[in-house]
Formats: structure tokens, C-alpha cells, sequence
């Protein structure tokens, strides 16, 4: 039955950037709120997650950065999703991104952005608001 | 006077709750059931001498400068000579940096501590693709020697000790420091600082890792060898608690893990021949200092008994030197907030005087706006600030271990210690730290506290100001002004790899890089051949590159 089907999630970490207690804490939360979730570990290129997106095929990404780069790396991700054709997926963010940054991320098709202090059940809340498929 | 028995005072205890508490509690109920610690141990309402009966003073704290150095490592501590304000910095290229350097030292910072870049940390040339938006971002952008000698420009490395956050790539960084001495004419055995060198709470939390866990052993191992040899005043290892608990550990599991890792290195290097002696007086740790204050006050205290114990009666050393747990502490990045940023502060100064209470010897206070970017100028200035209050201001630093004798300090130590040996055990039963680590054993310990924290603050079980608790609607995160990199770092620095690359002897570069392979295969130490290639300004990325060619690379598994 359609609304059995379980939510299928992808959390990754792009770049150098070893900062992964928010990412994993976020893994587990999704995954006891009954979604399939999918942690891609460290250090991932953009095509690495965009392989990644192709293969396991998620109604949810989730972008995890504390490092400053993702001005450079999230819309490094966005134009390989486009140029695959990827138009169907949520794409959200956490860690440290400045409100201005975030604004122009969001241009890019990123929604959803919960930094630091954000509550799990909102996230919980949000991708089941917001999916595209 | 009338003195109690030790059955007098459980049995005292109970009368006061009969005729006291009791009463009372009917009118006026707790806040809460249950009160815990940040480690999830249960507090009771007041702490007697009964909590305590089995302490033995000479045995158990001993005095200041002596075994098994609960009250502190020296018999004046703070009387003879305050801890060392080191505050980290790293920003942009190396000249931005040594600015920064320059701005703490005008401000009354004592030491320096270095952070480098993303793609230093993990022996990336800046420039290839791995290092794309990373550049000058998280730290200092430190390529080859010429970036070094920038770093410390007008700083004399004869008179200021400088600790370096580097671990799989710290031999190189070392080297690097060595020769930027040599350069200032400062003999090697005259530098004095900090490489943290510890790999295996790389691979248990903070993941700047590169090699598997064998090769890079050895490698610290080649450092700690070399430095005794010829930089005896230098810190080979700072073994460190710190990224353990801000990947999500209790205090608990900080102490514990962190000590397991001492150990381990210890093992490691009495292993390679090194006389215990010889190289146990120059390893250093580095404690977080979080939120619960009498846990982290008891968990310095318990951290120095079990140290001084085991280095003791384990490892047979002989010198006092080596049974000296002597740590650097910075306070819990991960207990400040993007909400209402200034509370910060507040955070800050009570953790900070938790490290000072529990007896640091150099201490690092963050700035207001870490939550949100890099420390801006004045924010990092109001962190030393904080030190300075509490070390010229308070009163704290008159007496040593003002809060021995506690009976609930002293028997916070007691459970923190009981509760540590029990990971030994486990530690020890799956095999040592490097199988724990194969296994993910930590790593899964970690992420489980870390979620059950978060749950904890999610159901308002744990509060915190400004944020679950107190949160004020109309206050935006971003109402100070934030450090922002310039983009054109990235630019200017592959540029400046580019030019010194184009103007050495690059025939030399292949003859020493050559030599760094060759003593990679063997057991000869990689610290002689790093040195000269650094000398010849190869980068911290073609060095990286010949050592990953012999000794491959750390694969992890992504558990959650």
C-alpha cells in the first residue's frame, strides 16, 4: 500500500569536514521515526553523493557541513543533480550555515536548512511536509 | 569537640530525613524526580563524610606535587605561575594568521595554538580537488615551509611555546617547526610546544585520519623517538579527551576513553625500546571542560589518580616526571549556542572555571560566536578576557585544589574512576584500542550518548537557556558581527603553492621524496628523511602522497 511505503532518506557529509555527531544524531532520529535511512560517512565528493542519489534513489537529501564550504560544495551537488535529471528530491541542510548563505543556497533548490539548537521532531515534521514525490 | 563514627553519620543522615527533609518535602515537592549528571549519574540531595568513609588522604589525594597527584601536579600551582592562556586560532593564509598571533599576544596571551585548514589535517595540497571551498575556511593554510616561516613571522619561537592541532600529518608539521627554528636560530632543543599527534581518538571522533591505524602508530611513535633524541622539551602526543566529548561522549567516557588511548601509547612505545623514562614526561592530554561543573572538576581530579596509578604500578616508571598528568583543557564547543549568542560568555566563564578549580595547566576559551563562524577579533578578545578575570579577579588561584575534601567532589572522583576502570575492562576484553576501534566500539558508545543527549533536550529534560528553555521568539541568531573568509584565500594560496613549487630545486624535491618512500617500506624513523624533504619546501601534500603510496589509506565504516 502506497503510504506503507517507508520515506527513504540519504544523510552525507560533503567535504573534508569530520564534524559528524549532527549528521549521525539526525540518521537516527529519521530512522526511528520509521523513515529508511541511508548515512553516506565522510569526506564524499559531490559526485560521490550524486551516485549515491542515483543508486539508492531517495525521496530525501540531507546535506550535512560545519566546515564553510558549502557555498563551494552544495551547488557543486545541485548541478550534477540537474544535469542527471534528479528533479524529485528534498534536498535540505544542517550544520553552520550563515543566514545569507542560506538565501542563496536556496535559489539553488536547497530547502529547509536547521543549524544548530534545531529540534528533530521539526526535521521529522518538515520532510513530511515537503516531499516532492 | 564531639566526634561522629562513621555508622553515626549514615545513621544521623537518616534522622534528618525523618525529622527534616521529609517534613519539608511534603510542603515543598523537588523540582524534578531524579537529578543526574551530564553522564546520567544519579545525584543525591547533600553529601556526607559517609560517601567518603573509604578515602585514605595520604593514599587516595596526597598533597599538591606528589602521588598520585589528585590535588595537582605541582606543590604551588597557581601561586607559582598561572596556567597558560592559549587561545587556538587559525584563519586564511599564513599571513592573516600570524596578524591574529600578533593581536592575542598584544593581549596577553602567553602561548600559541595553531589551527590548520581541512586539507592540511588531511595532507591535501591546496589546490587538488578534495580541497574545492575548503581553503583557509576552518584554519590556517600551511602548504609547505614557506607558509611556516609566514606563520611565525616576528615570533620568536626561542621565547613563546606553540601548540599545533595536527595528527596524521603532525611528524611533517613538526619538521616544519624544527626548521623555522632553525632558521630564527633557535636551537631544536630549545623549542618548546605541542604537536597532538594522537591518532586514535581520530578514528574514535574527531576522523582527521589518513593512514590505518599500524602505519600511523609508528609514526608517532618515529616523533615521540626523535623528539627525545632532540627536541626533549617538546609535548610528542597530546592525548585528547577533548573531540571525544564534543563528538557526543559523556564525561565518563571521556576520562575513560581518552586514558585507554594513553595507555595505549605507552604499550607502543615501551614496545619500540624507548625506556618509559625517557619519553613518559613529554606526553601531554587535552580535556574538554562542558557544562556540569563539579563532573568536569572530578573527572581532572580522577583523570590525574588514575594516570599517576597506572604509570606507577603498571608501567614501572621510576621518575615522578612520568607519573605527572599534565593537560591543556578547552571549553565545550558544542555547548554553545546559535540562539542568543552573548549567553556564551556565561557558558564559557563556568567552564573555564571548572578547568582552573580542577587544576589545568594552559586552557583555551571560545568565543561568543562560535556557533556561527569563525571568532571575529572581538569576540576571541572578550575569551581571553575571561581567563584574565578569573585569574586576576577571582580569588580562585590562591590556594591549590580548593575543592579537595568535598564530600561530593571526592566522591565524584571515587565514581568517575570506578566507572573508567569498568571500560578498561571492556577495552581490554575486546583486545586493546585499535581492535575497539576496528570494531566500532567507541564510535557506536559515542553515538549513542550523543542521541540520548539530544533526546534529553528535545523532552526538556536537559535545559538550556535560549534555546528549549527560555527561547525568545524575536531573537534572530545573527544580530553580531561575524568573521567572514574572503574568498579570494583559496586563489592567493594555490597561487603561492604554485610559485614556491616553480622556484625550488625540484630535482632535489624528487631525491628527498624518494627518500621518505624508501624509509616508509623499512623500520628506519620517517622523522629524518620528513625533515629534509620539508627543508627542501616540498608540501605537506606530496609527502602525504609518497606515505599513502606505502602505507595505503584508513577506510571507516559510516555507522550511526
Amino acid at each position: 500500500m502506497e503510504q506503507e511505503r517507508k520515506i527513504r532518506v540519504i544523510v552525507a557529509k560533503p567535504g573534508l569536514d569530520g564534524h559528524d555527531r549532527g549528521a549521525k544524531v539526525i540518521a537516527r532520529a529519521l530512522r526511528d521515526a520509521g523513515m529508511e535511512v541511508i548515512y553516506t560517512g565522510l569526506h564524499q565528493t559531490a559526485a560521490m553523493i550524486v551516485e549515491s542519489v542515483i543508486q539508492e534513489d531517495p525521496d530525501v537529501l540531507c546535506l550535512s557541513i560545519l566546515s564553510g564550504a558549502h557555498n563551494a560544495l552544495f551547488p557543486q551537488i545541485m548541478q550534477l543533480m540537474k544535469e542527471k535529471g534528479i528533479e524529485d528530491v528534498l534536498v535540505m541542510a544542517g550544520g553552520v550555515i550563515p543566514q545569507d548563505d542560506a538565501a542563496a543556497l536556496a535559489e539553488l533548490g536547497i530547502e529547509g536548512f536547521y543549524g544548530p539548537g534545531s529540534k528533530l521532531q521539526d526535521i521529522i515534521d518538515y520532510i513530511r511536509a515537503h516531499l516532492k514525490r | 569537640m564531639q566526634v561522629m563514627s562513621k555508622e553515626n553519620y549514615a545513621d544521623n543522615l537518616r534522622k534528618w530525613e525523618t525529622r527534616c527533609l521529609e517534613p519539608f518535602l511534603k510542603k515543598y515537592p523537588e523540582r524534578k524526580e531524579n537529578f543526574k549528571n551530564l553522564s546520567g549519574t544519579d545525584i543525591k540531595i547533600c553529601y556526607t563524610p559517609d560517601d567518603i568513609s573509604d578515602l585514605d588522604y595520604e593514599k587516595d589525594l596526597g598533597f599538591p606535587g606528589e602521588f598520585p597527584f589528585t590535588r595537582g601536579i605541582y606543590p604551588t600551582l597557581y601561586r607559582g605561575r598561572l596556567w597558560t592562556m592559549r587561545q587556538f586560532a587559525g584563519l586564511g593564509t599564513a599571513d592573516d594568521t600570524n596578524q591574529r598571533f600578533k593581536y592575542l599576544i598584544a593581549n596577553g596571551q602567553t602561548g600559541l595554538s595553531v589551527a590548520f585548514h581541512l586539507p592540511t589535517l588531511y595532507g591535501y595540497e591546496s589546490g587538488t580537488e578534495m580541497t574545492v571551498g575548503e581553503i583557509g575556511k576552518e584554519g590556517v593554510a600551511i602548504d609547505t615551509l614557506a607558509d611556516m616561516e609566514t606563520l611565525f613571522s616576528d615570533i620568536d619561537l626561542g621565547k613563546i611555546s606553540t601548540s599545533m592541532t595536527i595528527n596524521a600529518p603532525a611528524s611533517i608539521l613538526l619538521a616544519m617547526y624544527v626548521a623555522v627554528g632553525e632558521k630564527q636560530g633557535v636551537p631544536a632543543d630549545q623549542l618548546t610546544g605541542t604537536i597532538q599527534n594522537d591518532i586514535l581518538k581520530e578514528y574514535i571522533a574527531q576522523k582527521s585520519w589518513i593512514f590505518p591505524p599500524e602505519p600511523s602508530m609508528r609514526l608517532i611513535i618515529d616523533t615521540i623517538e626523535y623528539c627525545t633524541a632532540h627536541v626533549p622539551k617538546w609535548n610528542t602526543i597530546s592525548i585528547s579527551g577533548y573531540h571525544i566529548r564534543e563528538a557526543g561522549a559523556t564525561a565518563v567516557q571521556e576520562l575513560a576513553f581518552t586514558l585507554a588511548d594513553g595507555f595505549a601509547y605507552v604499550e607502543a612505545a615501551c614496545d619500540r625500546g624507548i625506556d618509559i623514562d625517557e619519553f613518559a614526561p613529554r606526553l601531554s592530554f587535552f580535556f574538554n571542560a562542558h557544562n556540569d561543573f563539579f563532573e568536569e572538576i572530578a573527572k581532572y581530579r580522577a583523570a590525574r589518580r588514575i594516570w599517576a596509578k597506572r604509570m606507577k604500578d603498571k608501567y614501572q616508571a621510576q621518575n615522578p616526571e612520568s607519573w605527572r598528568l599534565r593537560f591543556h583543557t578547552q571549553t565545550a564547543g558544542v555547548s554553545l549556542q546559535a540562539q542568543e549568542p552573548e549567553n556564551n560568555i556565561i557558558r564559557v566563564t563556568l567552564q573555564a572555571l571548572a578547568a582552573v578549580l580542577g587544576g589545568t595547566q594552559s586552557l583555551h576559551t571560545n568565543s561568543m560566536d562560535e556557533a556561527l563562524a569563525l571568532p571575529s577579533e572581538k569576540a576571541v578578545k572578550i575569551a581571553l578576557r575571561t581567563q584574565q578575570i578569573i585569574a586576576n579577579e577571582s580569588g580562585v588561584t590562591n590556594t591549590i585544589d580548593p575543592l579537595g575534601g568535598s564530600y561530593y567532589v571526592e566522591w565524584l572522583t571515587n565514581k568517575m574512576e570506578e566507572e573508567a576502570e569498568k571500560y578498561f575492562q571492556k577495552i581490554d576484553d575486546i583486545g586493546g584500542v585499535i581492535p575497539a576501534i576496528r570494531k566500532n566500539f567507541f564510535q557506536m558508545e559515542i553515538a549513542r550518548s550523543a542521541y540520548e543527549y539530544q533526546i534529553q533536550v528535545e523532552n526538556g529534560d536537559t535545559e538550556v537557556v535560549g534555546v528549549n528553555f527560555q527561547r525568545s521568539a524575536s531573537c534572530s541568531p545573527e544580530k553580531i558581527d561575524l568573521l567572514k573568509i574572503d574568498e579570494s584565500v583559496a586563489q592567493r594560496q594555490i597561487q603561492r603553492v604554485q610559485d614556491i613549487k616553480a622556484s625550488r630545486d625540484n630535482a632535489r624535491v624528487e631525491e628527498v621524496l624518494e627518500a621518505v618512500r624508501v624509509a616508509a617500506e623499512g623500520t628506519d624513523n620517517l622523522m629524518y628523511p620528513i625533515l629534509d624533504a620539508v627543508k627542501e619546501y616540498a608540501t605537506v601534500g606530496e609527502i602525504i602522497d609518497v606515505l599513502k603510496s606505502v602505507f595505503g589509506v584508513h577506510k571507516e565504516d559510516a555507522v550511526f
